[in-house]
């Protein structure tokens, strides 16, 4: 959503994920639609501003690698995959069925460009800390983004590494945390003392922004902010987003965690989107 | 408002009968196996990934602050600049390893085996086994080789590990074999767990001109009234067994598995069905879900029905004490194995 100036192709590019995740929820009646509209944002930054990478060489050795911990987002990066050329368009129908290259949780053996196996939250920065120190060893100099989401710092092992994140100075090492303030019991932070996230993280060490993950020229200055950072820590990007955003009457819906979209309402949704589409 | 009762904890103290003075220390036998006269060798799985990586510079170290104690800090003195203390934290020293072999690196982890098999399952079957990334998990303290008790006795290792798919499994004996497994591992495309025997360990197999193959188990020893079927310092305890069976007239053959997953069924199944022979497996392991009951299983699919007898830990938490008198009273020192199968007879 909101952008100025350049970036108005980012919001053509948010768009386009969002409308690919609309119809992605729509062949399986229900799903994480709620996160996939939220993260769009991000991730338009992340596919169109921020990464390195060759559509038709998802493995390029010299491509930032990126890491989706949580799974059940992979309706959202698969929406960023397929406007990036990275997947085909024509396989959107498939998504979530049998014998399709993208099932409801992210795996790397299925997709193209899903580098890493999420939904076992709580994996995906250890894994990163470890491409990272690989990265360093070969002297390649491609940044290692992981998308957390904020339930996930829940997760002890996360804590494990961000304190190795440190320890080994990864500056090659971008996270990114979804803060959408909703996790399958209820708000983030009515579970396990998430705040104040940005300033825990800067606590142990880490170069740590937040921003409003639904401003693109925010996220943006943040992603460049992360990049340019002259000094040997890690970055995190924390990104607040609002569920559902840009469909309204999704974003009213009270538990958005695993959302139910009535068959007629997703047309409702792509209708809604289609008013909007940015010029 | 009226407490529940809570269950009383069970009182683990009993004192042992044992003469004045014939009572053993724990921290003497720590971690070491009484090498009963035995030639041993210092580090075998340190010095082997050492010569290893001289041409191999793919290959790097991790450990969750055990590298002294899994022979890992030899490793560190040669290529410090290769190996990597991942602190106290074996989620992302497993994890980790799995974002080096991403990056074509092929990580050996240390740690102790209750820790990589309890607190590091979830990241080893989904960041390495799932995606067969070539990690080699190598730990200390297998089944019953240390004295302190439940926290560091990994009876139950193998039966946790077993389940995973991808994964392949080694349980080796003695210091040449750790030698042979740490570079057949090496090769080997897809991730591994490993037993370790470290510090000074007793050398076995070479005598027996024994040669290590990945997935094979192979007869050390032939006898036509005993088929042991072994893995990891049992081999060594049933073949001094056999030793002692030979002289009351018993003859032991001894077929060393160290290779617990893939099992090598069919030689397990073809040296079974030459009939007339008591079949005794014999493990560092409890005796539910390891190699006794694979053994078990692969017999009973096979259609292989002969007389079955299994040695083992017992399903229990185990005491602390001195390792040579746990081995007596869980029935895996040479004496105990061989008055069972004497019993057996």
């Amino acid at each position: 959503m909101g952008a100025s100036g350049s970036n108005v192709s980012l919001a053509r590019r948010a768009w386009a994920i969002r409308r690919n995740a609309l119809l992605m929820g729509e062949v399986q009646g229900q799903g994480y639609i709620g996160q996939a509209l939220g993260v769009a944002d991000v991730l338009a930054v992340s596919y169109f501003h921020a990464l390195r990478y060759r559509p038709d060489d998802p493995e390029w050795e010299g491509r930032d690698r990126f890491y989706l911990s949580i799974g059940h987002y992979a309706i959202a990066l698969y929406s960023a995959l397929i406007e990036a050329g990275i997947l085909p368009e024509d396989e959107i129908g498939t998504y979530g069925m049998d014998d399709s290259r993208m099932p409801m949780s992210g795996m790397a053996a299925y997709t193209p460009g899903m580098e890493i196996t999420g939904g076992s939250l709580g994996h995906g920065l250890g894994i990163a800390v470890g491409a990272a120190l690989g990265l360093k060893r070969k002297e390649n100099p491609a940044f290692v983004y992981n998308m957390l989401s904020d339930g996930e710092l829940g997760e002890g092992s996360t804590w494990e590494a961000v304190m190795s994140a440190v320890q080994w100075k990864l500056d090659n090492l971008i996270a990114i945390v979804d803060f959408n303030n909703q996790q399958a019991d209820g708000p983030t932070t009515q579970a396990l003392a998430q705040v104040p996230e940005a300033a825990k993280w800067s606590a142990f060490g880490w170069f740590a922004q937040s921003v409003d993950g639904n401003d693109l020229d925010a996220v943006v200055a943040a992603f460049d902010a992360a990049r340019a950072h002259d000094g040997p820590q890690p970055r995190v990007i924390i990104c607040n987003t609002k569920m559902c955003k840009g469909i309204p009457f999704l974003e009213d819906r009270e538990i958005t965690h695993f959302i139910r979209v009535e068959p007629d309402e997703w047309a409702k949704a792509l209708s809604i989107l289609d008013e909007e589409k940015p010029q | 408002m009226t407490q529940p009762e809570l269950s009383r904890r069970r009182s683990k103290y009993t004192p042992r009968v044992a003469p004045e003075g014939a009572k053993l220390a724990t921290s003497a036998m720590i971690a070491s196996l009484d090498s009963e006269g035995r030639e041993t060798r210092a580090a075998p799985f340190g010095h082997a990934l050492v010569d290893l990586a001289k041409d191999r510079p793919d290959i790097v170290g991790l450990t969750a602050d055990l590298s002294k104690y899994t022979d890992l800090h030899v490793f560190a003195k040669a290529y410090p600049d290769r190996f990597y203390q991942m602190g106290m934290a074996e989620a992302v020293m497993i994890s980790a390893a799995a974002g080096l072999a991403r990056e074509g690196f092929t990580p050996f982890a240390t740690t102790y085996a209750v820790f990589a098999s309890r607190r590091a399952y979830d990241f080893i079957i989904m960041a390495i086994a799932e995606e067969n990334l070539p990690v080699k998990i190598v730990c200390a303290l297998p089944g019953l080789t240390t004295g302190y008790g439940p926290s560091h006795q990994a009876t139950e290792d193998l039966a946790i590990m077993r389940g995973m798919p991808n994964l392949t499994i080694i349980d080796p004996c003695c210091a040449t074999e750790i030698d042979q497994a740490t570079r057949a591992i090496a090769d080997h495309p897809g991730p591994v767990y490993m037993r370790l025997l470290r510090g000074q360990v007793p050398d076995v197999l070479g005598e027996y001109g024994y040669k290590f193959q990945l997935g094979k188990a192979q007869m050390v020893r032939d006898g036509k009234d005993v088929l042991f079927v072994s893995s990891g310092f049992m081999t060594m305890r049933v073949l001094d067994a056999a030793k002692a069976l030979q002289a009351d007239g018993v003859d032991c053959g001894v077929l060393h598995v160290p290779t617990i997953k893939p099992l090598d069924t069919a030689t397990i199944v073809a040296e079974a069905a030459k009939g007339g022979r008591l079949v005794v497996t014999a493990e560092n392991h409890s005796v539910t879900g390891g190699l006794g009951e694979a053994v078990a299983a692969a017999l009973m699919r096979a259609g292989a029905y002969v007389p079955f007898r299994q040695i083992g830990l017992p399903d229990a938490f185990l005491d602390a004490g001195a390792l040579p008198t746990l081995h007596d009273q869980y029935g895996i020192s040479v004496a105990a194995v061989t008055a069972s199968v004497k019993g057996w007879l």
